[in-house]
């Protein structure tokens, strides 16, 4: 089944203060498709958290947002250096946010555990020195 | 709680959306991580912070948290406000901290909604 809607953004990297945008306009498309406002926000916080990490550690990136009649697929992707240890990365807890990103409320090692968290369906891969790519799927019913 | 008594409380400045002193405030949440907001926040229709940066103004609107009261003196910036404003999100400022300003209104009834740390 082909989607009804599907979108690109782009997620600049090292620029903070533009960090969130896209989740935003997924947000506002959202709103707009009358989507239940549960589901807005479980799909607000999952891509702003996944959006922020190609920020912080993934040197930028892009993000492409499926809609289905059914679900919200979320994919987003960096060409950063990768996680050595996924699993490590999933723990509560662990960061390796550098001090200016902890000083601007990020990095308490939180990220990953609330996109899963807040997906049904929540697929993470990662290969050193070639990039992240974060899967997230959202059912709409 | 209408926000113009919280205001009253926290004899609080606004900054953005003068126009919204109407809305009913019930639950709040207060912290400087906004990862932890992310987190552990629940259904808290406003922010109290002493964080100065737009990804505040970013995590209140992905939370659909309508106020963000700034504690211990701090202001936000021009570009917080011009995004709040955009946003329809309240910016107010106090100069109590924020063990006070959240004293004072837990003591008025309102309450925080999250997940209790295990």
């Amino acid at each position: 089944m082909s989607s009804l809607i599907r979108k690109e953004y782009d997620i600049p990297a090292n620029d903070f203060s533009r960090a969130g945008e896209a989740s935003s306009n997924v947000r506002k498309l959202l709103t707009q498709l009358g989507v239940n406002p549960t589901i807005i926000k479980r799909t607000s916080i999952a891509m702003y958290e996944a959006e922020l990490n190609a920020v912080i550690h993934g040197n930028g990136g892009k993000a492409r947002v499926e809609i289905f009649e059914d679900r919200i697929e979320i994919l987003v992707y960096d060409e950063g250096p990768g996680i050595a240890d996924i699993e490590l990365a999933m723990q509560e807890g662990y960061s390796t946010a550098p001090d200016y990103i902890r000083e601007m409320g990020f990095g308490a090692g939180m990220g990953l555990s609330n996109i899963k968290k807040n997906s049904d369906k929540f697929v993470i891969e990662s290969e050193l020195n070639k990039g992240t790519r974060v899967y997230i799927t959202i059912y709409l019913y | 709680m209408v926000l113009s008594q919280i205001r009253d409380l926290l004899n609080a400045e606004i900054h953005t959306c003068a126009d919204k002193m109407d809305i009913d405030i019930k639950s709040a949440c207060g912290a400087d991580l906004m990862s932890d907001v992310m987190a552990f926040s629940k259904e808290n229709a406003m922010l109290l912070t002493g964080l100065i940066n737009p990804q505040v103004i970013r995590t209140a609107e992905m939370m659909d948290m309508q106020v963000v009261v700034f504690v211990r003196g701090k202001k936000p910036t021009s570009e917080m406000c011009k995004l709040a404003e955009e946003k329809g999100i309240v910016l107010l400022s106090t100069n109590l901290s924020m063990f006070t300003a959240c004293g004072v209104l837990y003591k008025a009834g309102i309450v925080g909604k999250g997940s209790e740390c295990e």
